[in-house]
C-alpha cells in the first residue's frame, strides 16, 4: 500500500514538472521577455546587460528550476496587460471561481444523488422516464448555451436575476464572499445552476446504475427476506453501498466544475479565474496562461491523489487487492 | 448507413451478397425495430446532406457580400406580424445574412471539424492501442500512463489549453491559415484515450488466440497481423466510440468556438454564429442565437441517441 502511494506521488511529481515545462516554455520563447519589459529608446547594451543581470544568458536547466522553486512559492511575475502581480491578480479572482464551483458541487449533489434513488427505484414509473429522457437532452445541451437560454428567460424576458458578474461582495480580510448580500446570491443562482447541471445529470445516471446494481446483490434480496421494511433496505442497505463511487466519481468532477467553470464565466461575465484566462489567451498575456496552466494543474493532482488515497481508505477490499498486486 | 449503398447501382455479385447479409443482419433488424434509431438516424442524415449540399439547399448564400443587404439586417422570422419578411424564414443577423442559410454553413463547418477531429482521434488512438496490446511490456506500461494521466483532465480543457497555448505562439497571421488544423489537432489529441484503452483490452485478447498464433507461425508480418487479423475485430467498439465522440467533438468545437478560440470569424461554425447572437440577446434579437442554439442541440442530441442505440445494438448481452 505504501508502495502504491509513492508511485502515485512520484507520478503527480512528474505531471506537475511537465506542466511547469510547457508554461515556462511560453515564458522563455513566446517573444522575447526583455522586449516586453523595456521601451523603444533601450539600447543593445542596456539590452544586453538587463539580459545578464535577469539571468537570461544562463543554461536552461538553471532558468527551468528558477522558474520552478518561484511557481512554488506562487511567483509568476507581472502581467503584461494588467502591469500588476500575477499572485494578487489570482488572489482576488480566485474566490470567485471556488465559491461558484463549490455552490455547483453541493447542488449537483443535493439533487442528483435523490433523483438517481428515485429512477433506480421506480424504474418504470413515468416521473423516472421523465428524468432519464432529461437527462439525456441535458447531456447534449452544451454548457454555455444552457448559460443562454437561462439568460434569455430569467434575464431578459422575465427580468428577475441579474445576468452578469457576482453583485455586491463583502470584503473579508483575504476573501470576497457574495454569500452575505442579496444582489451577490442573486447573481449566484443563474451561474451555479448552469455549471450543475451537467454534473447532475452524471451523478443521477451514476447513482441509478450502482444502485440497481447493488439492489441484484443477494445480501439485499436476504435483508428483503428477513422482513425489514423497504426504507431501511433502500436506504441503510442499498444507497450505502453506492456511495463508494459517488464519492470518487464526485471529487474527480470537482476538478472539470473547476474547467468548465472558464465556460460558465464568460457566459455570465464572473469575475473568476476562467474568464481571466480567456482574456490573458485573448492578448497573449503569457505570465496569468502559465500562473494558470500550473494552478489548475495543481488542482488536478491534489484532487487525483486524495480521491485515491480516499478509495483506499474507504473500501477495504481494495487495500487487499492492491497489497497482492504490488507483491507479484 | 444502409440508404447510401441502396443508392448505388453498379450491382456486382459481390455487392448484392453483403447487400442481403446486412439486410439479414441483426444489426438490421435491431435498426427497423427502434423507432428512435430510426428518426434521429434519419435526422443526422437532413444535416448532413444539407451541409454537404449547403449551396444548393441554403435558400440564400451567406458569404456574398453582393448578396446581402445591410437594410435586411435584424429581421425577426417570418411569422413576425409586424416585420417579418417571407423572405428570411427564421430572421437574418446583425449584417442581414439570412439565419437560416447562415446554420446551414456553420452546421458544415461544425460537421467538418467534428468528422477530422474523430478521425484523427480514432487512428491515434487505435494505432497505439494495437501497439500497446500486442507488443506489451515497457511501451504498453508508458503509454497506458500517458493516458491515465491525460484522462485525469477533463478534454475540453486539454483542447482549450492546447488551441489557448498555439494562438499565443503562433505569429497571428500564420495561426488564420492554419487555425482550421490547430483546432482538428487540439480536439482530435483531447479524444484518443478512450479509443486506445479499448482496443488494447480486445488486442490483449485476440493475441493470446488460435488464428494469431498460427498467423505468426507461418511468418506473417507483425504488422500485417495487427492490420488484417486483430483489427477488423475491434471495429464494433470502436465504432460506438467514434460515434458517441462526434457528439462530443461537436459540442467540443462550438464551446471552443464560442469562448472566441476556435475556428476563424470568416468561417463561422454554429459556436460562432451562437456567439456573435449572444451580443444581441439583451436588445430582444433572440433569433440569432437561439436558433443556431436549436440546431446544435438537435444535431448533437441525434448523434447521441444514435450512438445509444448502436452501442446497445452491438452488445452481445443484450441480445
Amino acid at each position: 500500500m505504501l508502495g502504491f502511494i509513492v508511485k502515485r506521488m512520484i507520478q503527480s511529481v512528474i505531471v506537475m514538472l511537465t506542466v511547469a515545462l510547457i508554461a515556462f516554455a511560453l515564458f522563455r520563447y513566446v517573444g522575447d521577455p526583455i522586449n516586453n519589459m523595456v521601451g523603444q529608446d533601450t539600447t543593445v547594451e542596456e539590452r544586453d546587460e538587463l539580459r545578464e543581470r535577469l539571468g537570461l544568458n544562463d543554461p536552461f536547466l538553471v532558468q527551468f528550476g528558477r522558474f520552478a522553486w518561484a511557481s512554488a512559492k506562487g511567483e509568476f511575475g507581472f502581467s503584461y496587460q494588467h502591469r500588476r502581480p500575477v499572485r494578487d491578480l489570482i488572489a482576488e479572482r480566485l474566490p470567485a471561481t471556488l465559491e461558484l464551483s463549490m455552490v455547483s458541487a453541493v447542488l449537483a449533489l443535493a439533487v442528483g444523488i435523490p433523483m438517481g434513488v428515485y429512477t433506480a427505484l421506480r424504474r418504470d414509473g413515468f416521473l423516472s422516464r421523465a428524468f432519464m429522457s432529461l437527462s439525456l437532452i441535458g447531456v447534449s445541451l452544451p454548457t454555455f448555451l444552457i448559460g443562454i437560454l437561462l439568460i434569455l428567460f430569467f434575464g431578459v424576458i422575465l427580468r428577475w436575476l441579474p445576468t452578469f458578474g457576482r453583485g455586491d461582495v463583502v470584503d473579508i480580510g483575504w476573501w470576497t464572499t457574495g454569500f452575505l448580500t442579496v444582489s451577490g446570491l442573486k447573481a449566484m443562482i443563474m451561474p451555479s445552476i448552469t455549471l450543475a447541471l451537467f454534473q447532475m445529470t452524471l451523478i443521477m445516471r451514476l447513482v441509478r446504475a450502482e444502485m440497481l446494481e447493488v439492489l441484484r446483490t443477494d445480501f439485499v434480496k436476504f435483508a428483503r427476506a428477513r422482513g425489514l421494511p423497504d426504507r431501511s433496505v433502500h436506504f441503510r442497505h442499498a444507497l450505502k453501498n453506492t456511495m463508494v463511487p459517488v464519492i470518487t466519481i464526485t471529487g474527480l468532477q470537482l476538478g472539470s466544475i473547476i474547467a468548465f467553470a472558464i465556460i460558465t464565466e464568460s457566459v455570465f461575465q464572473w469575475p473568476g479565474m476562467g474568464l481571466m484566462f480567456i482574456q490573458a489567451i485573448g492578448e497573449v498575456d503569457i505570465p496569468i496562461m502559465a500562473a494558470y496552466l500550473v494552478l489548475i494543474a495543481l488542482f488536478f493532482v491534489i484532487i487525483n491523489l486524495v480521491v485515491d488515497l480516499l478509495y483506499l481508505v474507504v473500501d477495504p477490499r481494495l487495500r487487499v487487492d492492491r497489497a497482492t498486486a504490488n507483491g507479484q | 448507413m444502409g440508404s447510401s449503398d441502396m443508392a448505388d447501382t453498379t450491382i456486382s455479385k459481390g455487392f448484392t451478397d453483403r447487400m442481403r447479409r446486412f439486410f439479414d443482419s441483426d444489426i438490421w433488424y435491431s435498426f427497423r425495430r427502434s423507432p428512435v434509431a430510426i428518426v434521429s438516424t434519419g435526422i443526422t442524415l437532413v444535416f448532413f446532406l444539407a451541409a454537404a449540399f449547403a449551396p444548393i439547399v441554403a435558400p440564400h448564400n451567406p458569404f456574398d457580400l453582393a448578396a446581402i443587404d445591410i437594410m435586411d439586417s435584424n429581421l425577426p422570422p417570418a411569422w413576425d406580424e409586424f416585420e417579418g419578411d417571407t423572405r428570411f424564414l427564421i430572421g437574418t443577423d446583425d449584417q442581414g445574412r439570412d439565419v437560416l442559410s447562415t446554420i446551414i454553413y456553420g452546421s458544415r463547418i461544425s460537421l467538418v471539424v467534428g468528422f477530422a477531429s474523430v478521425a484523427f482521434s480514432l487512428v491515434l488512438g487505435v494505432a497505439l492501442g494495437l501497439i500497446s496490446g500486442y507488443v506489451g511490456g515497457r511501451l504498453d506500461a508508458f503509454i497506458m500512463r500517458v493516458a491515465d494521466v491525460q484522462l485525469s483532465f477533463p478534454a475540453i480543457l486539454i483542447a482549450l489549453l492546447i488551441d489557448g497555448v498555439a494562438r499565443s505562439v503562433m505569429p497571428r497571421e500564420l495561426h488564420a491559415d492554419l487555425a482550421f488544423y490547430v483546432l482538428i489537432f487540439a480536439i482530435g489529441i483531447s479524444g484518443w484515450v478512450q479509443y486506445a484503452r479499448t482496443v488494447r483490452g480486445s488486442a490483449m485478447v485476440e493475441k493470446s488466440k488460435e488464428y494469431v498464433q498460427a498467423a505468426r507461425v507461418i511468418g506473417i508480418r507483425r504488422g500485417t497481423i495487427l492490420v488484417r487479423h486483430i483489427l477488423p475485430n475491434v471495429t464494433g467498439p470502436v465504432l460506438v466510440i467514434a460515434t458517441i465522440h462526434l457528439a462530443i467533438a461537436i459540442i467540443t468545437e462550438a464551446t471552443l468556438s464560442f469562448l472566441g478560440v476556435g475556428v476563424p470569424p470568416t468561417t463561422p461554425s454554429l459556436g460562432t454564429l451562437i456567439r456573435i447572437g449572444n451580443d444581441f440577446l439583451f436588445s430582444g434579437e433572440w433569433w440569432i442565437t437561439i436558433f443556431p442554439g436549436i440546431a446544435l442541440v438537435v444535431l448533437v442530441l441525434a448523434v447521441n441517441l444514435m450512438g445509444d442505440w448502436l452501442r446497445d445494438a452491438l452488445n452481445p448481452k443484450l441480445r
